[in-house]
Order: C-alpha cells, then structure tokens, then sequence
C-alpha cells in the first residue's frame, strides 16, 4: 500500500467529521459547514468513501439513537493515524505556500 | 392525471435523459414509474423534483444495491423505480443540489461501470453477428438473414458507444491529473 500519497478532499473532511458518530446526512451537513459551504459531498461519493474506509478499517459503523435506523459512523486509531499524518503534510504544503508567496493577500 | 410517454435514450446518454427528466419537472410533470423505454408522469408543482440516473454495480434487490437505496433515502433521496442495474432518484428541489458524485474518481466510477455494461451488451452481439457472417462466406444458406442485419447494427451501435464512454473517461482522467 502507498502511505505517503495525499488524501482526498472527501475522505479527510469526512475523517475529521467522524470524531463524533455522525450518520451519512450528519456527515454531509458537517462538511459543508466546516467548510463554509465550499465543500458539497454528493451522495454517491459519499457512500463510496464510506464503504471503503469501512474496509480499510479507518472508521467503524457505530450502534446509533435506538430510535434511528440510521447507520453512524466514527473514526478509530487508525483513522485517526492516518489523519494526523495528513495534517503534517497539509502543514508543510501550506507553510511552503506561505513562505514562497508570503501569505495571503 | 397520469401521462405515459415512450420514449428511447441509449445508455451513454444517461446525462441528457437525466435533463429531459428534469425539464419535464419544470413543465409540472413528475417522474412515477419506470419501464422498458416508457415514462410514467403525474401532475405535480413544477420543478418539484431533481432527476438523477445511476447504473448501480448488482441489481436493485441486491444486498449491497439495499444498504445503498437505503442510505440515499436517508439522505433525502427518493428511488422511484428501477430500470435493470439502473436506479432513478430524486430529490426535493426545496433540499438543495442533487449530484450523485462530487469528486472525479467517483464519476469516472459510475462512467466505467457503464462503458463495461455497453460493451459486453455490444460484443454479446457481435459474437453471433460474426458467426454468421462467417457462415455467410462459406456459402451457407442465411436463414437468419435479418437476425444477423440486428445483431451487426445492435454492436456496431453499442461498440461506438462503449468509444463514446472511453473518450469521456479519457478527459476525466486527464483533469484528474491536475485536479482533485
């Protein structure tokens, strides 16, 4: 498996919504608001991710509300590895980006 | 009231039956039912509805078609019929955008599956086309004349569409190189 190849967008804004069970709307709602409306996950991408960080063992379906037959979700050690890996990654892009252009204007 | 309206969209056009279904929706007409190259329609506000088209991996009674059906549901998601692997959904107009995919990956995805379903419906074709052509030159007495005329413009249709398809995820994979 590659290790150092970079994260979709997708799966880190969904890795980092999973800190808390959240279920697929739940998911998609948070997304969007940390990303100030920016980032819209559409549902088929969605699901996609899901499924597959599901095999990949980064996160894991969670019992919900007993009320709700809705599936959550939530992230686990090594989701939660593979994210913080991300961020340093992120770091270094944004802090060369930075240091190159000098910042924002 | 309920319309019934026939009519054919070959699968490597699912975006522009996707469109069709839409402005039916904004003339008031609502999607219902789905059958073989027939539309049921009912009254309804207009733009309602968004209409999305997805050719699903295994049929919709599948396990794994249900889980999905079911996650777009609690998404807002409404299936409406089904169509052999292909599924047709809405959602409310008034809940916001409807996409099914919103990274390249996904869309090239969903584009293979449908190049793969196009072309082995294409070469199921060409196989027995070819058989008798063969025969055919060997002088053999064509019986199954218009069967073979069928079948040889059947897959030359569906090949130039499993080419269409090709050229689609071609471009993708192209952004894909640059973009996310």
């Amino acid at each position: 498996m590659i290790e150092n190849i970079a994260l979709t967008e997708a799966v880190y804004y969904i890795l980092l919504s999973l800190t808390e069970p959240l279920h697929g709307y739940g998911i998609m709602q948070n997304i969007s608001s940390l990303s100030g409306g920016r980032v819209n996950m559409a549902a088929g991408t969605l699901y996609g991710a899901l499924t597959t960080m599901l095999e990949k063992g980064w996160i894991k379906a969670v019992d919900g509300d007993n009320n709700s037959r809705k599936k959550e979700y939530q992230i686990t050690s090594a989701g939660k590895a593979v994210l913080e890996k991300e961020l340093i990654r992120l770091n270094e892009l944004v802090n060369n980006g930075e240091k190159i252009l000098g910042g924002i204007k | 009231m309920r319309y019934t309206v026939h009519k054919v969209f070959l699968p490597w056009n699912f975006e522009k039956e996707e469109q069709w279904l839409n402005e039916m929706s904004a003339k008031g007409l609502e999607l219902v039912s789905i059958g073989w190259c027939k539309y049921i329609f009912e009254d309804g506000s207009k733009n309602e509805y968004k209409y999305r088209i997805e050719l699903l991996e295994n049929l919709p009674s599948h396990a794994e078609s249900i889980t999905y059906i079911r996650f777009l549901e609690d998404m807002g998601i409404e299936h409406i019929g089904s169509f052999f692997r292909w599924v047709y959904l809405r959602k409310k107009t008034q809940d916001g955008d409807f996409d099914l995919y919103s990274d390249i990956d996904s869309k090239i995805k969903h584009y293979r599956r449908i190049s793969i379903f196009v072309g082995v419906l294409g070469l199921a074709n060409a196989a027995p086309a070819i058989t008798n052509g063969i025969n055919y030159f060997n002088n053999d007495f064509m019986r199954n004349y218009p069967i073979f005329i069928l079948n040889a413009v059947v897959a030359v249709v569906l090949i130039a569409g499993y080419f269409i398809l090709l050229k689609k995820i071609i471009r993708l994979k192209k952004d894909k190189q640059l973009y996310e």
